[in-house]
C-alpha cells in the first residue's frame, strides 16, 4: 500500500509539478474507512461576529449623539463632551476597531447606487444616515465627539494655534475634493480609499503598516497644534455635514443669553469657526453689488466647466488605479511588474481563470469610460465648490454678535466655557 | 437617491471569505491582511481528505524520510501535526494560532493530494474592514462579500450555521 501511494506521487508530481489545479470533485485518494474505529474530526469553522452586537453598535451610536447633544445643547458643558469624546475613542476606536464608522459608509452607499451586485448592510447606511439626522437637528454633534477619529484628535488638541484665515479657506476645500475622488472611486468599484487611508483606525486596531503609522502619528502630533488637521482639512464626512449643518435646526449658540461683546471668546476657538461681529459698512451701492454677482454668476460655471476639462484629463490616471484597468494594459504593453524574470501573480491569474483578452478588454473600456464621465463631474463638482466659496468670500451679512459658524463650528463647547453671560443673568 | 437605495438595503451582515475555486495560492493572504499574523488561515476538510501519509500539504517535495522531522516539513511555521490513526492512515491537524496564511501547504495538498486543506478567512479573527485589503492585493479577485448566515465558502464542510 504505502510503495503504491509512493509511485503515485512520483507520477501526479512529475504531471503536476510547479502548476496548481482546480479543486476536483472526485477525489484522487478515497476517504479511509478505518478498521480501529477512528473517529473522523468535526471541520471547526468560527462563526462571525453576531449580527445582534451590530445593531448594538446602532444602538450605542443613537445613544451617544443624543447623550452629546443633551450635553452641548442643554448641559453646556466642556467637560461632558470631552468624557463623551474619550467613550468614543474606546468603544467605537479601540473596541470597534475603527470599523463600521460614518466615514467610511459614504463609499458603501456609493458602491449600493452604482453597482448593482453589492447589497449595503441596514447597520452600515444607519451609521452613515443617523449622524446626517443629528448634524440636522443640533449642528455637528457627531463631530464634537462621537466620531472616533474627531474625538482622538480633540483629545490630543492640546496647543492649538490659530491660521490664516484665508489658509483655512483654502484647505476647507480639500475634504471636498476628497469626498469627490472617494465617491468615484467608490462608485466604480476600484477602491475605499477613505478606509486605506484612514490615518487613525492603525492606532484603534494596534496594528498597521509602517507608513500608515507615520502618517498617523503625523497627523496627531501636528493635531497638538493645528486643532483636528484631518477634520478641518481632510475629512469627506465633515464636508458633508458641513453643509448639512448650515440648515441645522437647533444650533449651539456660544452665549446662553445675549452676546454682550465682551470679546472674551474671540481667541476660544481652536478651529477658527467664530463669526466676529460685522459692522454696519457704509452701504454699498446697488449697481456695484449687482454687477459683481453678474460677474460671479459668469464665474461659476467656468469654474465648473474648467474643473471638468482639467480632471476629465486625468481620467486614465484615475483608472489606472482600478487593478483591471491595470491588468489590461500590462498585458497589452508586455509590461510585467513582478520581481525579476518572475511572471506577475496578476497576470499568471488571470491566464489561469480563463477569461479571454477581448472579455477583459470589454470591461475595462466600460470601466474607462466611467472613469471618464466620473472625472467630468467630480472636477465639475470641485469647480463649484470653488466658486461657491468665493462667493461666500464677497458676502458681508451685518451681525452685531459672536456666534459659531454653523458650517465650520464642530460643536466642541469651548467657547461656552468663556461666555461670562450666564443663563437667567440678563 | 433614496429610492435608488431602499432595495439595496438588507438586514444581514457581510463578511469576507475566499472562494476556493478562483484561489492560486499566491500567497499573499500571508502578507496584505491588516492583522498580523494574517485572519485567513489554512482549514482542514477532513471529509475531504486521503489521509495518506506521503501528505503533499506536510512533507516538502523530494522529501527523504516521511516522519515530522522540522526538515521535512513544507509548512514554515509548523503548524501541521501529523498523528498517526492506523496503518497506513495519517491526520493532519492545522494549529491556527501558528498559521500564517502562506497556503504553501494548500498549493501542496492541491496539486498532490485531494485538496482537503484549503484557505478561508477565519470569522472569528476577522476585523470585516469595509474594504478587505487582501481582497484589493488579490490576484484572481477570490475574495468577495459574503452574508455572514453562510460564511465559509470551502468544501467538504457540513453547514452547521446554514441560515
Amino acid at each position: 500500500m504505502k510503495k503504491s501511494i509512493y509511485i503515485l506521487f512520483f507520477i501526479l508530481s512529475a504531471i503536476f509539478a510547479f502548476q496548481s489545479f482546480p479543486v476536483n470533485a472526485e477525489n484522487r485518494f478515497p476517504k479511509p474507512e478505518f478498521e480501529q474505529g477512528h473517529i473522523q474530526p468535526e471541520t471547526i469553522t468560527p462563526s462571525p461576529r453576531l449580527l445582534l452586537l451590530e445593531y448594538l453598535d446602532v444602538a450605542v451610536l443613537i445613544t451617544a449623539l443624543s447623550l452629546i447633544s443633551y450635553f452641548i445643547l442643554k448641559k453646556r458643558s466642556r467637560k461632558l463632551v470631552f468624557w463623551t469624546s474619550v467613550f468614543s475613542v474606546l468603544y467605537f476606536g479601540f473596541y470597534r476597531e475603527g470599523c463600521v464608522c460614518s466615514i467610511g459608509a459614504i463609499q458603501n452607499v456609493t458602491l449600493a447606487l452604482f453597482k448593482d451586485d453589492y447589497h449595503i448592510p441596514l447597520t452600515a447606511f444607519l451609521f452613515f444616515i443617523i449622524p446626517l439626522i443629528y448634524t440636522l437637528l443640533f449642528g455637528r454633534t457627531f463631530c464634537a465627539g462621537i466620531c472616533p477619529l474627531g474625538a482622538l484628535q480633540d483629545i490630543v488638541g492640546l496647543k492649538p494655534m490659530p491660521i490664516e484665515a484665508w489658509l483655512e479657506k483654502v484647505l476647507g476645500i480639500f475634504p471636498f475634493i476628497y469626498l469627490g475622488l472617494a465617491v468615484l472611486f467608490a462608485a466604480t468599484g476600484t477602491d475605499f480609499v477613505i478606509c486605506r487611508y484612514d490615518p487613525f483606525v492603525g492606532f484603534f486596531r494596534l496594528d498597521a503598516s509602517f507608513t500608515m503609522f507615520m502618517i498617523g502619528g503625523l497627523f496627531l502630533i501636528a493635531g497638538v497644534f493645528i486643532a483636528r488637521p484631518y477634520c478641518r482639512f481632510l475629512c469627506p464626512y465633515g464636508a458633508l455635514l458641513n453643509i448639512i449643518s448650515r440648515f441645522s435646526f437647533k444650533h449651539m449658540t456660544i452665549t446662553p443669553e445675549t452676546c454682550i461683546n465682551c470679546r472674551l471668546c474671540e481667541n476660544a476657538c481652536p478651529y477658527g469657526a467664530i463669526n466676529m461681529p460685522v459692522q454696519l459698512k457704509e452701504k454699498e451701492k446697488t449697481e456695484t453689488v449687482v454687477r459683481r454677482y453678474i460677474l460671479l454668476s459668469i464665474m461659476v460655471p467656468i469654474f465648473i466647466f474648467t474643473g471638468g476639462f482639467l480632471a476629465s484629463n486625468f481620467s486614465s490616471g484615475f483608472a489606472h488605479v482600478n487593478p483591471k484597468v491595470k491588468l489590461a494594459k500590462e498585458l497589452k504593453n508586455n509590461t510585467n511588474y513582478g520581481m525579476g524574470e518572475k511572471e506577475a501573480l496578476e497576470i499568471t491569474a488571470f491566464r489561469s481563470s480563463g477569461q479571454s483578452m477581448d472579455e477583459l478588454n470589454l470591461e475595462v473600456a466600460k470601466i474607462e469610460k466611467e472613469f471618464y464621465l466620473g472625472s467630468w463631474i467630480l472636477g465639475g463638482f470641485t469647480g463649484l465648490v470653488f466658486g461657491l466659496m468665493l462667493i461666500s468670500l464677497t458676502v458681508f451679512k451685518y451681525h452685531p454678535d459672536y456666534s459659531p459658524n454653523k458650517a465650520t463650528c464642530h460643536s466642541c463647547a469651548r467657547c461656552m466655557e468663556f461666555c461670562p453671560v450666564k443663563p437667567g443673568v440678563l | 437617491m433614496a429610492g435608488g437605495l431602499l432595495p439595496k438595503l438588507v438586514g444581514q451582515e457581510y463578511v469576507w471569505q475566499i472562494d476556493t475555486k478562483k484561489c492560486t495560492h499566491c500567497g499573499r493572504c500571508a502578507t496584505s491582511c491588516i492583522k498580523t499574523p494574517s485572519a485567513v488561515k489554512c482549514f482542514h476538510a477532513f471529509d475531504m481528505c486521503g489521509y495518506c501519509d506521503l501528505c503533499g500539504g506536510y512533507f516538502r517535495q523530494g522529501v527523504k524520510n516521511l516522519n515530522t522531522g522540522a526538515e521535512n516539513q513544507l509548512c514554515p511555521t509548523a503548524a501541521i501535526t501529523r498523528q498517526f490513526i492506523e496503518e497506513p492512515f495519517f491526520e493532519y491537524h492545522i494549529q491556527k494560532d501558528l498559521c500564517i496564511g502562506c497556503a504553501k501547504c494548500v498549493k501542496g495538498c492541491e496539486a498532490f493530494g485531494n485538496g482537503s486543506l484549503q484557505l478561508q478567512v477565519d470569522q472569528s479573527i476577522c476585523d470585516n474592514c469595509n474594504e478587505c485589503s487582501i481582497a484589493r492585493d488579490c490576484p484572481s479577485n477570490a475574495i468577495s462579500r459574503v452574508p455572514s448566515g453562510k460564511s465559509y465558502l470551502m468544501q467538504g464542510i457540513n453547514w452547521k450555521n446554514e441560515t
